[in-house]
């Protein structure tokens, strides 16, 4: 078989072949249901009614999102560039640690001042984790999906070590956490009494930032054209490698402002579960959104939904909550099958 | 040929071969036969099927219609043993080894069954040696492939053929990378085959190459077989218009009128990088007014002087003068600042980004610049009429601005290049490998091009492997090889067997001074 | 210093060396073959749950042990051939398939721990390989006791190397892999299929991931627990780069490997470990590895078709 280049596809194939994918995907996810003893509808339903059923659930399903959205965003920044970033979840870390560092009641600064100086050292935290991955394939041709994975270990050892050593909250009854953010250092509701913080607004405005990079300046252009032929990108006289690393620095960035967002948003202060892999569900995000920065939004909340009615249902179906990384994961793979179909067509001669 | 072989019955017989990819019909009905000892010339531009015909052969195509016999018996379709085990063997154009691995291991690949307990390297070697030998092929079994010389990874690749036991042998472009006088030690190599009873395909577009070595000519168009002649009844002229259709018109050449030298190199040295050779001190004057042809077979330094005068790399030794200024920082950026017009030797790697619109390949060396970006923001009506013009004015036959580029032909992607370098009215034009791979459209417009560019004062360096090309177009010649360039030779005072005594190194204790 | 010399005399250290390398030489051995034949599979750290889990969970409801290393290796096969699948015939990204088996094949053993056990909070245990003296070898001061006291699995690990090293090398098959890795051109041309070779490879490495990953629950831990892989997957490919593609060299730095992690674990226990967090001593594999990377990253001697898709027939 031989995959042969469609000149211009056709709408039912560019619409036919992802739907196909996730009815596959829920489709498998009814055999798990069934696999684990539950009605798959009425599995299915309880996820839908868990993720999106009441004020309530919509609003924890986009609570999750805020992070995802953040790491969706630095994956599919560095994967445009194809910069393989796989250490999103460092770079959230390296985030959270610089919001708890200044948000603790270091600096007695007003909200206005106080919240953009930690998203600032938040970003530039895990800029620069990232930047050492970048330097080490841009010089001496490192593969950084091998060492990014890897610093995401020792990034969690590293804060451990934090939170059982320096960081460690004196009234923390001995648990490995951090001490409380101050009041000044929390991110304010959307609304008030509704449980929605601004962290999901600073997302929204990330995403609207990031496509305009991407679409209307010279350094998205740069950006699009290493990640497609670098080759032809060194030739027309682009920096490449410069290209990289300015990539590096806004996806580590935007990764980053994932763990500020969940610290001074959510939790108010730093433990050792503050992501559920967020760095690792990005990918999954970036992917199904075809690298979209818009399309981020849209598949970040639809995969928190899967994540949030996913536990909702399992405390009523008692079907394992992993089913949801199952199906996610599923979607991601006939996804990009999915859309390869829709360029190719497989040829039997 | 002789009467009594003809008696056997042709050793292959391709029958109404036909294959359509959607709309395109690659083979419309194509029916070759092959008889014992002989040598045929299948001929064809571009695009007319000859690569789809021998990959239907080769079993990695399956034929619509028609049917392959080999000594007799008909071939399975879609099984790419089949023609191998029939004693069918291929010498790539592109060569199918492997680097990283050593010749015997490339020559053995395949030949023994893939579940054996292990692999007889001794008899391997013994063979290969024993054919070496009798065909004059002469190459060392344990040299890493990537080592070895273009000529002598040829000689693995016929080798390879040789051991499979091919009794058919098809060649496919065989001259490109050679010398004629290594063309002609090759044909030397398929005569004596040849007399052995082997029986050959020579694919090529070289028309004097196809006079010498074959005695029929098969020519294709546009997949369809339109003439089959023997070489003693018909002459150059008549199959150049067989393969294209129309009588061919050569370009028109006024005189040249020399002016001041844009670009000079003195004793220019660059340094060897992986595969890519450097230059060894370098004299080189590209004059206004002028085509300066550069001959050599490829990897002999071409590379790293195109990278030179492209801004990607800089002399290690030696001087180099931009319209008479020694540039600090030589780059990319300046090369363009300079008024360097750059077509690159390979449209798909280097020229082109395939996924990007023909609006956005159109100003790749220009992004940043006014009026297509200003302060960082990219403005793309700007670009997008840009593109238009470009589109317009170098008949690039497209959908419009918003293509993805990959979507064109060979011929109108590299109209776009030449539209993009063009546009900016260039004093100096790099033409690395210009029109290779394209039709003969397109080739007589990219050659027009540049010598238009060429009477309104530009300097061109034409860097081919095309030695016709180069004695048609250049004002002066210069050969590359090892590193080391030729003296210039004016118009008229050489020919190819000239060029191919310095293309093999021959001269140049005596050149290099004398320049 | 006196404390460390007594670690590195002591037959124990030696016995943890190799048996904390052993898995890591399975996957790695996996990993290399995947790699000599074009393809990089980063489903390795997905592929060793599903393997510890699958030989676990064989054992734990009344398997055989040598029937759950089997039951691991046919698993691994299968997201394997799914990793093939999609990254071979369809050329798919290998980076974005690779990352998506790790995570489909983590979840899908998490999900059938959950199913099989929903309500356990202390991971029951099996009763696992034994040490298997050698006779004679096994007497041998120091080295006995390190060497030839192991579990059959581990001895298996070993003997692997000698047998992925011989095929790779030696025979006509091994010969088709390395070239279907450097240019698959040259394969299709003798009429071998390259993406049979290349599926094959995928599979057959995802079987020894797999092993690899079984070797955690059925002969070092004993039990199965969530996030007991911890990245000795990505380790494993840092491995392979680190023995530039060679079993032997590969099975060098999984044992170096295996050094350091015994050390650290030992040094835990002396006066330097008193004064240094123990996070610092979890760090260097990971350190180590990236290290390890950095210092191998001049001498390339990548397969030069390494994530490099084939589709026959084009130009």
């Amino acid at each position: 078989m031989r995959l042969e280049v469609i000149a211009r596809p056709s709408v039912w194939r560019m619409i036919g072949f992802p739907a196909t994918a996730l009815v596959l995907t829920v489709v498998f996810g009814s055999a798990l249901a069934l696999l684990a003893g539950a009605n798959p509808f009425q599995t299915l339903g309880l996820i839908l009614r868990g993720a999106a059923g009441s004020q309530f659930a919509l609003l924890e399903t986009l609570n999750r999102a805020t992070p995802l959205i953040f790491t969706g965003l630095a994956v599919a920044v560095a994967f445009r560039a194809k910069l393989w970033n796989i250490g999103a979840e460092a770079q959230l870390y390296a985030g959270a640690l610089m919001a708890v560092l200044l948000g603790t009641g270091a600096l007695g600064w007003p909200s206005g001042l106080l919240l953009p100086a930690m998203a600032g050292a938040a970003m530039l935290a895990g800029a620069l984790v990232l930047l050492g991955p970048a330097i080490l394939k841009t010089r001496l041709g490192v593969d950084e999906v091998v060492t990014t994975l890897l610093f995401n270990f020792i990034m969690l050892l590293f804060i451990s070590m934090l939170l059982e050593g320096p960081l460690k909250d004196p009234m923390g009854m001995g648990w490995p956490q951090s001490s409380r953010l101050v009041p000044e250092a929390r991110l304010p509701r959307i609304v008030d009494g509704l449980r929605l913080h601004w962290g999901f607004g600073l997302a929204l405005i990330a995403a609207v930032l990031v496509w305009v990079i991407q679409s209307r300046t010279t350094l998205g252009y740069e950006m699009r054209a290493v990640g497609q032929n670098k080759q032809a990108a060194e030739f027309a006289g682009i920096p490449v490698g410069r290209v990289i690393l300015k990539t590096a620095l806004l996806s580590g960035g935007l990764a980053a402002l994932a763990g500020f967002s969940e610290v001074a948003g959510l939790r108010g202060n730093l433990t050792l579960d503050l992501s559920p892999g967020f760095g690792y569900t990005g990918i999954i995000v970036a992917m199904l959104a075809l690298l979209n920065p818009i399309g981020v939004v849209i598949s970040a909340i639809f995969v928190a939904g899967v994540f949030v009615g996913a536990d909702s249902m399992s405390r009523a179906a008692g079907v394992p909550t992993y089913i949801a990384n199952i199906m996610l994961a599923t979607a991601l793979l006939t996804m990009v099958l999915a859309i390869a179909l829709t360029r190719f067509r497989v040829r039997w001669d | 040929m002789t009467a009594d072989s003809t008696a056997q019955g042709p050793v292959l017989r391709l029958d109404g071969i036909t294959k359509r990819f959607g709309a395109l019909v690659a083979n419309d009905a194509v029916s070759v036969s092959l008889w014992p000892g002989e040598v045929i010339a299948l001929l064809g531009e571009n695009g007319a099927g000859k690569t789809t015909l021998m990959n239907i052969l080769f079993g990695h195509y399956t034929a619509d219609g028609g049917s392959v016999e080999v000594f007799g018996q008909t071939l399975p379709q879609g099984n790419p043993r089949a023609a191998l085990a029939a004693g069918v063997g291929m010498v790539h154009q592109h060569f199918t080894l492997a680097d990283n691995l050593s010749v015997l291991e490339n020559v053995v690949l395949g030949t023994q069954p893939l579940w054996g307990a292990r692999l007889d390297m001794a008899g391997a070697r013994a063979k290969l040696v024993g054919l070496a030998q009798e065909f004059g092929l002469a190459v060392n079994p344990d040299a890493r492939l990537g080592s070895l010389s273009v000529g002598e990874r040829q000689r693995v690749e016929i080798l390879k053929a040789l051991y499979r036991d091919a009794r058919i042998l098809i060649l496919d472009e065989p001259t490109a990378v050679l010398t004629p006088q290594q063309a002609d030690a090759l044909f030397a190599a398929l005569r004596k085959m040849v007399a052995q009873g082997l029986s050959i395909i020579f694919i090529s577009h070289k028309l004097h190459e196809v006079m010498a070595i074959a005695s029929r000519v098969v020519v294709l168009r546009h997949g369809k077989l339109v003439g089959e002649v023997a070489v003693k009844d018909t002459d150059p002229r008549a199959l150049a218009e067989m393969m294209v259709g129309s009588a061919i018109t050569p370009p028109e050449l006024r005189a040249a009128k020399p002016g001041p030298a844009l670009l000079e190199l003195r004793g220019v040295m660059t340094p060897d990088r992986g595969t890519v050779r450097g230059l060894r001190g370098v004299d080189l004057a590209l004059r206004a007014g002028t085509i300066t042809g550069l001959a050599g077979v490829s990897g002999n330094g071409q590379a790293a002087l195109a990278d030179l005068i492209a801004g990607l790399e800089r002399p290690s030794g030696g001087e180099m003068q931009v319209a008479g200024v020694a540039p600090a920082n030589w780059s990319v950026a300046q090369a363009l600042g300079a008024g360097i017009a750059r077509i690159p030797e390979d449209r798909h790697k280097t020229g082109t980004i395939a996924d990007f619109t023909l609006t956005e390949n159109a100003i790749l060396e220009r992004y940043n610049k006014a009026p297509f970006a200003r302060r960082g923001w990219l403005d793309w009506r700007a670009a997008r009429d840009f593109a238009q013009s470009v589109i317009r004015a170098y008949d690039v036959r497209c959908p419009g601005p918003d293509t993805r580029i990959r979507l064109l032909s060979g011929g109108n992607m590299q109209k776009l290049i030449l539209g993009r370098v063009m546009e900016v009215g260039p004093q100096i034009i790099l033409a690395n490998q210009a029109v290779r791979g394209l039709d003969i459209g397109a080739i007589t417009f990219v050659q027009n091009q540049l010598l238009a560019a060429r009477d309104r004062g530009a300097a061109v360096l034409l860097i081919s492997e095309d030695l016709d090309e180069i004695l048609t177009l250049s004002d002066q010649i210069h050969v590359m090889s090892e590193g080391r360039l030729s003296p210039a030779f004016a118009r008229g005072t050489m020919n190819a067997a000239d060029l191919g005594r310095w293309m093999a190194g021959e001269g140049f204790e005596r050149g290099s001074h004398a320049a | 210093m006196g404390e460390i010399l007594e670690i590195f005399l002591s037959a124990s250290f030696w016995a943890a060396v190799i048996r904390i390398a052993s898995p890591l030489i399975f996957a790695t051995m996996g990993e290399l073959i995947c790699e000599r034949a074009g393809v990089l599979n980063l489903g390795i750290e997905g592929i060793m749950v599903v393997g510890a889990f699958a030989g676990w969970m064989t054992v734990y409801s009344g398997g055989g042990l040598w029937t759950g290393v089997m039951v691991a290796m046919f698993a691994g096969m299968l997201f394997g051939l799914l990793h093939g699948t999609l990254t071979v015939p369809f050329g798919l990204s290998q980076h974005v398939v690779g990352l998506g088996i790790t995570l489909l094949a983590t979840a899908s053993a998490y999900f059938a721990y959950r199913l099989a056990l929903p309500r356990v909070t202390t991971p029951p245990r099996i009763e696992a390989f034994q040490p298997l003296p050698i006779p004679v070898l096994s007497d041998i001061p120091l080295i006995g006791p390190a060497l030839f006291t192991q579990t059959p699995l581990t001895y298996l690990a070993f003997v692997l190397v000698g047998v992925v090293s011989f095929v790779l090398f030696r025979t006509p098959l091994g010969l088709a892999l390395r070239a279907a890795g450097e240019n698959p051109a040259a394969v299709a041309a003798q009429g071998l299929s390259v993406t049979a070779l290349r599926m094959g490879a995928v599979m057959v490495g995802s079987g020894l991931m797999a092993v690899g990953g079984a070797f955690l629950t059925m002969s070092a831990f004993n039990s199965f627990f969530f996030e007991m892989v911890n990245g000795r997957g990505w380790i494993c490919i840092a491995l392979v780069v680190f023995g530039a593609w060679m079993p032997g060299k590969a099975l060098l730095g999984a044992v170096l490997f295996g050094m350091f992690d015994a050390l650290q674990i030992r040094l835990q226990q002396t006066s330097i470990g008193a004064d240094v967090p123990y996070q610092i001593f979890l760090m260097m594999p990971f350190v180590l590895s990236i290290l390890a990377l950095v210092i191998m990253s001049r001498r390339a001697s990548v397969p030069a078709a390494l994530m490099v898709p084939f589709n026959k027939g084009e130009r």
